[in-house]
């Protein structure tokens, strides 16, 4: 039985090895802020960090992640994580907010890596996350304004 | 997104029951009856006004001990912030602390809940209609439980009513005397319904126009703990997955599932009326086992046709003599044969997907005591009762309906058929009611589901007289109707489906002799209304269309409107501030070029001007500026994001997306990576400006789509001189 450390938790879950990292964590551990858009790395809404790197839980499997810190929207906490959930209420960034745990995670690890983000870089890090209410405006200006407030 | 069913009504407090929304109402509700719903109240089907004194602790709102305030929406949220703004209202005149505000969906009785911009006599969300319709109803709410706390607080302290204060949640009398909503609300709720509810003047309001206020539902957007569908679990719930007919219109012959039983997790593999149902302890469980079931289908009468055949054949019947006359001025004919030049062109429209991120869902619980519970995005709920009920073999109030908001919609939510919704009700009755049962679509399933945005031509021509000036315009519309054969089908007057047509019959521009037809056809893909319904096609063929005449008149684009527009000052406006706020007519840099467009939907003006460039053959939008006329504002800062996203929306449709079926009739799209919606290194900067009004308030929901495309094909034509007349832009650039 594989053993997930979700949000520095070990979960013992009754899965086969090959099943998608997102639907242990959402139907066996029962942690539903990860989202289901695509089933294949297409839209990000199911982003989650691995040992702080940004990942798609639903083509990450469970029987690889052995020894691996497995973090998800409902577990990021730090400055960083609390700055941008901040500033996306200040701005009003989600509207639907379906994508937007993906979005946070992805934000997030963004500016871990580089706390002064160029508009390329954000294209960069936040194109494989889709919003099809298309809040990308203020997803790039939260970022940018994020990066402010970390920096002050 | 459903059409605005009451034409050139004026969408005001005072809106008053038309004929045409009579009709529409009555039509639906015989629809509704045909499949099981029950024939509409007395009160829906004379279309009579709702009800101006509401007895707000039953239906608009209730207050908790504790004073948390829970507003009861009529209307449905699918991240539009419907709800931001019905709470809007009612606290404005309620006068609640902002953070003791949720706001839960509600359905029941029509005279509370029915829409009024459409007659009153459905509840639904639509049109870009919530605040229209809510705009005096809730407000009046409000004013009438803050009447009856203060009048309970009164009472309780021995003083008059006209001594009391209320602000942020709390009632206080000068002698010191202070109490919270919650203190006072059981009490409130006891005393008689004011008939005379006065409301604040426009000048008093401090929420209404606020565009400081942040949406009360924005925290829990950020956290994940905002529930959507998806997170539903109940005891003992089980999923389901579907596997759907691999063409639209064929049902299951016969089914194995030997294989697909035996393994683990899996608890039932069941045929519906809608397809088979793998049914497993959790999603997995369900998804794994999908494709170790052989289903074999009885495509008798399913669409074997592909995009391309059908598109071929709309084409065809563009030259042909329109079936019917939406518009008729002058004589077109006559005036075109008399132009001194004549210009011509005919525009491809391909299907689109709502592609909403949440893929559908909704979950279905028998209850002991014969009740049936729904949790979905209920966009239409009154008819997804019927529709349950009928199913289930129960009464239409025994249907449950937990209104969930929804991680997208754009229209996929409110279907007449009540696809998923009835869907989850087909799966929970063939296991035997066992255990409740979420039925998930992935995203697949999504794609290939059907209920699109139907494919459309239309062909257009027009005459210009010597000096310039356009005096012929005729115009045929090609395509599906959205609403034949539905309960929506009394929409269909004289043969003409207004969602069809709309922006197209009501072009703005003075034209003396103007024909607007329509051909309507019939496929057996199922159509869908998708944000901003026929607007969608129609503003980008009449407003790319306008450009290839200005240029063929040698005029500019916006003077050659703005000439046309005397007797339309709402679009003469958004179409000089957007110009204005874009520098048009100053000097781009090199290699930039700038387009507009203008349009009204449901009653809110737009106008785009949009600066690109060409970079290997591909169109770049590097900005977007929109002015907005949505008459009075009640979250500005809610305006600008449905503006700035209905762009981006608009867009990425423009751009790149196309659902096409192969030519055996089966999609050929199934996920992200081959139906492409815009993604953020394709958004441009956009800007928009809202134009200051007293108008009654109509939505934004929609209205920001319409313009952005034809704005985008104006900038690209005026650099290349070619107009794009198929869409996407990815298969009709010009080379």
């Amino acid at each position: 039985m594989p053993k997930l450390n979700i949000n520095g938790v070990d979960h013992q879950v009754d899965a086969p090895d090959d099943m998608p990292l997102l639907w242990a964590i959402r139907d066996l551990v029962g942690l539903t802020g990860t989202k289901f858009g695509c089933g294949q790395a297409l839209c990000g809404a199911c982003t989650v960090h691995l040992d702080g790197q940004p990942t798609r839980s639903c083509q990450t499997f469970v029987g690889d992640l052995t020894g691996v810190k497995i973090t998800t929207i409902e577990g990021i906490g730090g400055k960083v994580a609390e700055t941008v959930r901040q500033v996306w209420t200040d701005m009003d960034v989600p509207q639907c907010g379906y994508c937007q745990s993906g979005q946070v995670m992805a934000a997030v690890a963004l500016l871990a890596e580089t706390p002064k983000p160029t508009d390329d870089d954000i294209d960069a890090a936040m194109d494989g996350n889709l919003c099809r209410c298309a809040t990308y405006h203020r997803i790039r200006a939260g970022i940018h304004e994020a990066a402010r407030r970390l920096e002050a | 997104m459903l059409p605005k069913i009451i034409d050139h009504l004026a969408p005001a407090a005072s809106v008053k029951t038309s004929r045409r929304a009579f009709l529409v109402a009555s039509a639906a509700a015989a629809g509704a009856f045909v499949i099981g719903f029950g024939a509409a109240p007395a009160r829906a089907a004379t279309g009579a006004a709702v009800s101006a004194a509401p007895a707000p602790f039953d239906a608009y709102l209730k207050i908790a001990a504790d004073g948390k305030v829970t507003i009861l929406s009529s209307q449905f949220d699918m991240g539009q912030g419907a709800y931001h703004g019905l709470a809007t209202l009612v606290n404005e005149e309620l006068g609640a602390a902002w953070d003791q505000i949720t706001v839960e969906g509600a359905t029941g009785d029509l005279s509370l809940y029915g829409n009024i911009v459409w007659g009153g006599a459905v509840q639904g969300t639509g049109g870009s209609s919530s605040i229209t319709t809510s705009f005096d109803r809730y407000r009046k709410a409000g004013a009438a439980a803050r009447m009856m706390l203060v009048e309970a607080a009164a009472k309780d302290w021995g003083v008059p009513t006209a001594e009391i204060s209320v602000k942020d949640g709390r009632l206080s009398h000068g002698s010191g005397k202070s109490a919270g909503f919650g203190d006072m609300a059981a009490k409130a709720t006891l005393l008689p319904v004011p008939k005379d509810v006065p409301l604040k003047s426009r000048q008093d309001w401090t929420l209404i126009g606020n565009g400081d206020l942040r949406r009360y539902d924005s925290k829990a957007k950020t956290d994940g703990s905002h529930p959507f569908t998806i997170d539903v679990a109940l005891p003992g719930m089980l999923t389901a997955v579907m596997i759907h007919p691999p063409k639209f219109g064929a049902v299951v012959k016969s089914f194995d599932a030997t294989k697909a039983k035996a393994m683990k997790g899996v608890v039932d593999v069941v045929a519906t009326p809608r397809g088979v149902a793998v049914v497993g302890e959790h999603m997995w469980a369900a998804l794994a086992a999908r494709d170790a079931v052989a289903v074999t289908w009885d495509e008798a009468k399913a669409e074997t046709r592909g995009s391309a055949a059908i598109l071929a054949e709309y084409e065809k019947r563009a030259q042909d003599k329109p079936q019917a006359t939406a518009r008729s001025d002058g004589d077109a004919t006559k005036a075109l044969a008399g132009a001194a030049k004549t210009v011509e062109a005919t525009f491809r429209f391909p299907y689109l997907a709502h592609a909403a991120m949440e893929p559908l869902n909704a979950v279905a619980r028998m209850n002991a005591n014969g009740t049936l519970e729904l949790w979905a995005g209920h966009q239409l709920p009154g008819l997804y009762q019927g529709i349950a009920a009928g199913i289930a073999g129960i009464k239409p109030e025994q249907v449950v309906l937990h209104i969930m908001k929804t991680g997208g919609g754009f229209g996929r939510r409110g279907t007449p058929d009540g696809d998923i919704v009835a869907e989850a009700v087909m799966v929970a009755k063939a296991i035997g009611y066992k255990a409740p049962v979420k039925v998930q679509w992935t995203r697949e399933s999504d794609m290939r589901g059907g209920r699109y945005r139907p494919a459309y031509v239309h062909r257009l021509k027009a005459g210009i007289d010597a000096a310039g000036k356009l005096v012929a315009w005729d115009h045929h519309i090609v395509g599906q109707s959205i609403v034949a054969g539905t309960p929506f089908q009394g929409l269909i007057q004289n043969g003409i489906d207004q969602t069809s047509v709309e922006g197209a019959s009501n072009l703005p521009y003075a034209v003396p002799n103007l024909r607007v037809g329509l051909t309507t056809t019939e496929v057996g893909v199922p159509p869908l209304w998708w944000r901003a319904v026929g607007s969608t096609h129609t503003a980008y063929a009449t407003e790319v269309f306008l450009d290839q005449v200005a240029a063929a008149a040698g005029a500019d684009p916006l003077a050659f409107r703005l000439a046309m527009l005397a007797h339309h000052p709402r679009h003469a406006a958004v179409l000089k501030l957007a110009a204005e706020k874009a520098g048009w007519g100053k000097p781009l840099a090199k290699g930039r070029f700038m387009g507009l467009a203008v349009h009204e939907s449901f009653h809110t003006f737009v106008a785009h001007v949009a600066e690109v460039s060409i970079e290997d053959g591909a169109v770049k939008v590097h900005r977007a500026v929109a002015a907005v006329d949505c008459g009075t504002v009640v979250n500005p800062d809610v305006v600008k994001a449905q503006i700035e996203g209905g762009t981006g929306f608009g867009l990425g449709a423009t751009l790149a997306e196309e659902l096409t079926l192969a030519a055996d009739g089966t999609v050929e799209q199934g996920n992200y990576d081959s139906y492409t919606p815009l993604r953020l290194s394709a958004m441009p900067k956009v800007e928009v400006h809202i134009v200051a009004s007293d108008a009654p308030p109509t939505g934004v929901g929609e209205p920001g789509v319409p313009s952005i495309g034809p704005a985008v094909a104006n900038a690209v034509g005026r650099a290349t001189g070619k107009w794009i007349t198929t869409l996407p832009l990815t298969r009709g650039m010009p080379s």
